[in-house]
């Protein structure tokens, strides 16, 4: 584990390098394709940031998004890019830290249909408002050139790993990660549950928003169908057991490799992508020894017992 | 006044039992089963499909589509359980790990059974008249086909819970919704419940589709708020309480015809709202323990 530090500090470096310097050699077409799928993963590892270690699997990425495209598309007229960016990664922050203190009761099933429950509340509520009261659905964004929507979106998505990777070193990550094994013996320990599932669930809501606010910009108009998407609630969570949570880089993969595939099918069988993409859903469900969850927990106690053996 | 009351009334009784049937569907599938089946609401709207174009192309009646597609889709569905579910729940780890799975593999049927609609079906919106008179009940005038509607719907749902607590298969699954463990050892075949209660969930979409085809407008991507409504339902008569999910879906009926009186764009809000402080106030339902 440790002799592989430097090299896999090395191949993130080069990694780096080769997608900061994409947009100078590369037509617009790759560079926009490769926009939304850094977006997913962006999404995916902020998912797993609270969701990962905690194993409260949230369906209100969709929400915080959602709530981030929209203060870019009413904000965006009046404030510069980068205030807009910071502001709709705190609205979405506030929320998620509502939601969280509200959902303190709920486990199991009962998160997961709750968060879903308030991220298509959110969605119909504005469409009802928008309707109802606005007289018009949808807005009109204030468009910005692609590569600098790209290169916001690359150092997001930096800043996203960088906090989910001190997260995950920290006691903070520690915390999460026995509330996630057990949690009543975790608050007998004196972990304060509450204060950490919130804050973490806050946090991963931060970047979802920030990217909901740049991703604005690229799709010039946008209405509560589009922003909050119940797609993007599911996609990281599959994304995320696809390409499973017991190690950063899982979630990275499973959005790379599921984004690219998205893309890839969508424009090359665009009547039969959903077809193909469920095919591929179940078999590697049905083919994994036990279904991509037991992979994953397989993945967690491997990992457990590499780092007994460290210790 | 009373005309307008009776007109709530009765119209919340017809969407409550078309309510009530996909939500007993559901809860035979996630209550006992354990398999929160996402793709519900596809075997609703292959329910409706098939309906529409039995109707249209060769002018057999809706009703005796509803005949049909129940025991057809009770055989996919049966076939599904046997072969995909209780493959991976065989696998499975824990039930907590299989409910994981299982969500993820109903996602990929949900994938699978709308793009197969889409390409047979194509994305447009359809709708037939059928039984369209309107009849008078103490004054309130109600097209026939939604009272048609209402009958079968409420049928349906005595008839299965009569199947429920009198019969030897009914007393099976209500076991196996208790305890599966203790089930199995009481010497009920758990493989053979669970495929069954799964294959009773898809029959009780094929009911629904075929009443709802009749009703409203349908198009192949309308499953998924049926779903949503079935698993609304499903925690308000609390989870795994067959009998809840029957009450439930009429008192859910009843609150969507009274806000839909007001503001017809806001019932699925309203719906929402209750979902989200009975999961806040009560999370095990009304009926729960």
């Amino acid at each position: 584990m440790i002799s592989q530090k430097p090299f896999l500090l090395g191949l993130l470096i080069l990694i780096l390098i080769l997608l900061a310097t994409i947009p100078l050699y590369i037509p617009p077409y790759p560079v926009i394709s490769l926009t939304s799928i850094i977006m997913y993963i962006i999404i995916t590892v902020s998912w797993t940031i609270f969701s990962g270690p905690t194993r409260y699997i949230s369906l209100a990425s969709a929400a915080f998004f959602g709530v981030g495209v929209y203060t870019s598309a009413i904000l965006g007229h009046i404030l510069p890019l980068p205030v807009v960016i910071l502001i709709g990664g705190l609205v979405s922050f506030i929320l998620a830290l509502c939601i969280g203190l509200l959902t303190l009761r709920l486990r199991g099933m009962y998160f997961i249909i709750f968060t879903f429950g308030i991220s298509e509340l959110i969605r119909h509520s504005l469409l009802w408002w928008e309707t109802k009261i606005m007289g018009t659905v949808g807005r009109w964004v204030v468009a910005v050139d692609h590569v600098v929507v790209y290169y916001v979106i690359l150092v997001i998505f930096i800043l996203a790993l960088l906090t989910a990777y001190l997260i995950r070193r920290s006691r903070f990550g520690l915390a999460m990660r026995s509330i996630g094994e057990q949690e009543e013996a975790a608050t007998h320990i004196g972990i304060n549950a509450t204060v950490v599932k919130t804050t973490a669930f806050a946090i991963s809501a931060f970047f979802m928003g920030a990217t909901g606010a740049i991703m604005a910009t690229r799709w010039t108009y946008i209405d509560p169908k589009i922003a909050l998407n119940p797609l993007f609630s599911f996609m990281p969570v599959l994304m995320a057991i696809f390409g499973g949570t017991g190690q950063l880089y899982g979630p990275i993969f499973g959005a790379a490799v599921f984004a690219y595939l998205e893309e890839i099918l969508i424009t090359k069988f665009p009547y039969y992508y959903m077809l193909i993409f469920g095919s591929i859903l179940i078999v590697v469900i049905l083919f994994l020894p036990h279904g991509m969850v037991g992979l994953v927990q397989n993945l967690r106690k491997r990992g457990v017992k590499r780092q007994n053996a460290n210790s | 006044m009373f005309v307008t009351v009776l007109d709530i009334v009765i119209g919340g009784l017809i969407m409550g039992g078309i309510y009530a049937l996909i939500a007993v569907g559901l809860s035979l599938q996630y209550g006992v089963g354990r398999v929160l089946n996402v793709s519900h609401g596809e075997f609703i709207m292959i329910g409706a499909f098939a309906t529409w174009s039995l109707y249209t192309l060769l002018g057999i009646s809706p009703l005796l589509s509803l005949v049909i597609c129940g025991p057809v889709l009770f055989i996919i569905g049966f076939l599904i359980h046997r072969s995909l579910f209780q493959y991976l729940r065989d696998k499975s780890e824990s039930i907590g790990a299989f409910a994981d799975s299982s969500l993820l593999a109903s996602f990929g049927l949900l994938f699978i059974i709308q793009n197969v609609a889409l390409l047979i079906w194509k994305a447009d919106i359809r709708g037939y008249s059928y039984l369209n008179s309107p009849v008078s009940i103490l004054g309130a005038l109600f097209a026939a086909h939604r009272l048609v509607a209402l009958l079968f719907a409420v049928g349906i749902s005595l008839a299965f819970y009569f199947f429920l607590k009198h019969t030897r298969l009914g007393k099976a699954i209500r076991a196996a919704a208790e305890d599966p463990t203790t089930a199995q050892v009481m010497g009920v075949n758990i493989h053979w419940v669970l495929a069954i209660c799964f294959g009773l969930g898809a029959l009780m979409a094929g009911f629904a589709g075929p009443l709802i085809s009749m009703m409203y407008e349908i198009q192949p991507m309308m499953g998924l708020e049926y779903t949503i409504i079935a698993i609304i339902v499903v925690v308000l008569g609390g989870l795994g309480s067959i009998t809840g999910s029957l009450i439930g879906g009429f008192i859910l009926g009843l609150i969507g015809s009274i806000v839909t009186y007001f503001d017809p764009g806001f019932s699925l809000i309203a719906y929402y709202i209750i979902f989200i402080l009975l999961l806040l106030i009560r999370p095990t339902g009304i009926f729960g323990k």
